[in-house]
């Protein structure tokens, strides 16, 4: 039976436009990446990978993401359990409440961290009469990665934990588990993939953050640059095959977690067939 | 679509983990998201309301509103058409490289925004690979207004799409075989028959993705120009009180943007709910 769209003319048209425009708008930008990255062979590539301040800016960055991704699967599992298994007045409200990170533009996600924890701010004063200084260190780049991304983890688990219901934990509890042995046997392996994705958006989002991270870092070389900060410098410094070779490490996470993302899909279509 | 079964125990709860899944939430989103806003707040109390008036209604930034607002809006409108016709041919068509194309929507999302921003403004210069077809044909990208619409489209085009495929594998062949039966042509069929369904997840993601220009600052700056009352966006304005040091003034300026940005947050998930209860009969 013939569908809206099937004649073959129209279809062979949408696909084509589709093709096309993806190909300009998406995947072109990709290929400049690594084209620049790499324009002036392996070895200059290398250098500006290879060099103290880049690798400075890789650790740093890595150890942020390392931080984040416990404290958001802590919350995230935390907030989806909560508002998947109990109603209670207030659940809506905490399901809006997470998606402020989504909505603030990430210039004022840094700023109001700023304002808070700075010296002029409430906290950061008092911290400054002990001598602590989070903002224009790691750790203001640290709580404002949390801030935007804390809700991938939870964004993640809702809808599924929402899906396969709460009977079988019921039934687990019912025989006499234990909480903790409930959550371990029962629900994490029914979540462990949505799981699993959520850590993977958060770390995309942790690594490549820059808005937030450029109002409270300070940018300083080898101290409070993460990897996007870098870039940026060497690309206002004129040395734009350094930032790109940042750049398609940055871009080589973001295809890992593409693909982590489709083998993910595939998995869960494979099963439900077998199922 | 599965049925959400919402069980309800009454005060005597059956699972185990209440007190603790709300004590870890309301801790962290008080201190995580909510804390923070009273730093803004306190800081808007030092200004007096015409001091406040006077920063937000300054000539220079509310060219930056003219200009956020202006391209953020064409982005979105570019997307809703683009990221149409892409969940559609995902959706409905079967061709080599569907994955691939499937895969490839995710990528604004994945890679980050500076990123983004420096590979769209090296290409649209006059000397990259757009730029060098585009400019003798007297097409100006970089560094100007369309710059800005191009780099929030790009970072904003998975909403769409995101949002309106799950609509529309849902919509059942029935529906438009019934369509096309009674002798509907495709565009009639379109227009009268999927669109109704498919139009309340259009709006919203196409309200997700203008939210998200509003705010979008690492993917625009580079292509920007970033030229006072022609190509400077709010969040830029922020940014650039700041390394002046006027505290107050960016915040005056940021509650503007943070207002905004949580209305049409608030609107977008009203507008939701009320469609999801329709869809399921008036329940949920």
């Amino acid at each position: 039976m013939r569908r809206i769209g099937d004649a073959p003319l129209m279809r062979r048209l949408l696909i084509g436009a589709a093709l096309v425009l993806s190909a300009l708008f998406l995947l072109l930008p990709l290929v400049a990446i690594f084209a620049q990255a790499f324009s002036q062979g392996m070895l200059v590539f290398w250098e500006n990978v290879s060099n103290t301040f880049t690798l400075h800016a890789i650790g740093l960055t890595l150890v942020i993401a390392l931080l984040t991704i416990p404290v958001c699967l802590v919350f995230g599992v935390a907030l989806a359990w909560l508002v998947t298994r109990f109603s209670f007045p207030g659940r809506r409200l905490l399901q809006t409440l997470i998606d402020i990170p989504f909505a603030v533009s990430p210039v004022v996600a840094g700023l109001i961290y700023l304002l808070l924890y700075g010296r002029n701010g409430w906290i950061g004063s008092w911290l400054d009469s002990y001598d602590i200084q989070l903002m224009f260190s790691w750790p203001g780049i640290l709580m404002v990665t949390i801030f935007v991304t804390c809700p991938f983890v939870a964004r993640e688990l809702i809808p599924l934990m929402q899906a396969q219901g709460s009977r079988e934990e019921e039934a687990a509890v019912t025989l006499g588990a234990s909480g903790w042995t409930m959550f371990r046997r029962v629900t994490l392996p029914n979540i462990r993939w949505a799981l699993l994705y959520g850590v993977i958006l958060t770390n995309a989002r942790a690594v490549g953050e820059f808005g937030a991270v450029s109002v409270v870092s300070g940018a300083i070389r080898g101290k409070t640059n993460t990897l996007p900060l870098h870039l940026e410098q060497l690309y206002q410094d004129y040395n734009a095959v350094g930032a790109f070779a940042c750049a398609a490490l940055l871009a080589l996470i973001a295809l890992l977690t593409l693909a982590a993302k489709a083998g993910l899909e595939w998995r869960a279509a494979h099963q439900e067939a077998l199922v | 679509m599965s049925q959400l079964t919402f069980r309800r125990s009454g005060s005597t709860h059956v699972l185990p983990g209440f007190g603790l899944s709300m004590g870890i939430s309301v801790l962290f989103i008080s201190l995580v998201l909510l804390l923070p806003i009273t730093g803004l707040f306190g800081q808007l109390a030092g200004l007096s309301l015409a001091e406040y008036w006077a920063i937000i209604t300054e000539g220079r930034v509310v060219a930056s509103y003219m200009v956020t607002i202006g391209a953020a809006a064409v982005a979105a409108l570019v997307n809703a058409v683009f990221g149409l016709l892409l969940a559609w041919v995902l959706v409905r068509y079967e061709f080599p490289g569907r994955r691939l194309l499937d895969a490839l929507m995710d990528l604004p999302f994945a890679l980050p925004t500076a990123v983004a921003g420096i590979t769209l403004a090296t290409m649209y210069a006059s000397s990259g690979w757009m730029g060098r077809l585009l400019e003798p044909l007297g097409f100006q990208v970089a560094y100007t207004w369309v710059g800005i619409a191009l780099a929030m489209a790009f970072t904003s085009i998975p909403f769409v799409v995101r949002t309106v495929q799950p609509v529309l594998e849902d919509l059942p062949a029935e529906v438009d075989e019934a369509a096309m039966t009674l002798g509907a042509t495709d565009g009639v069929g379109f227009r009268r028959v999927i669109l109704p369904h498919i139009w309340p997840a259009l709006v919203t993601g196409t309200g997700l993705a203008f939210v998200r220009s509003l705010g979008e600052f690492g993917g625009i700056i580079f292509i920007a120009g970033n030229m006072p009352y022609e190509t400077e966006i709010t969040a830029l304005m922020i940014f650039v009180k700041l390394q002046e040091y006027d505290y107050a003034g960016a915040s005056a300026i940021a509650s503007v943007v943070l207002f905004v940005s949580l209305t049409l947050l608030l609107a977008i998930n009203v507008w939701q709910g009320r469609f999801i209860r329709r869809l399921h009969g008036g329940k949920g």
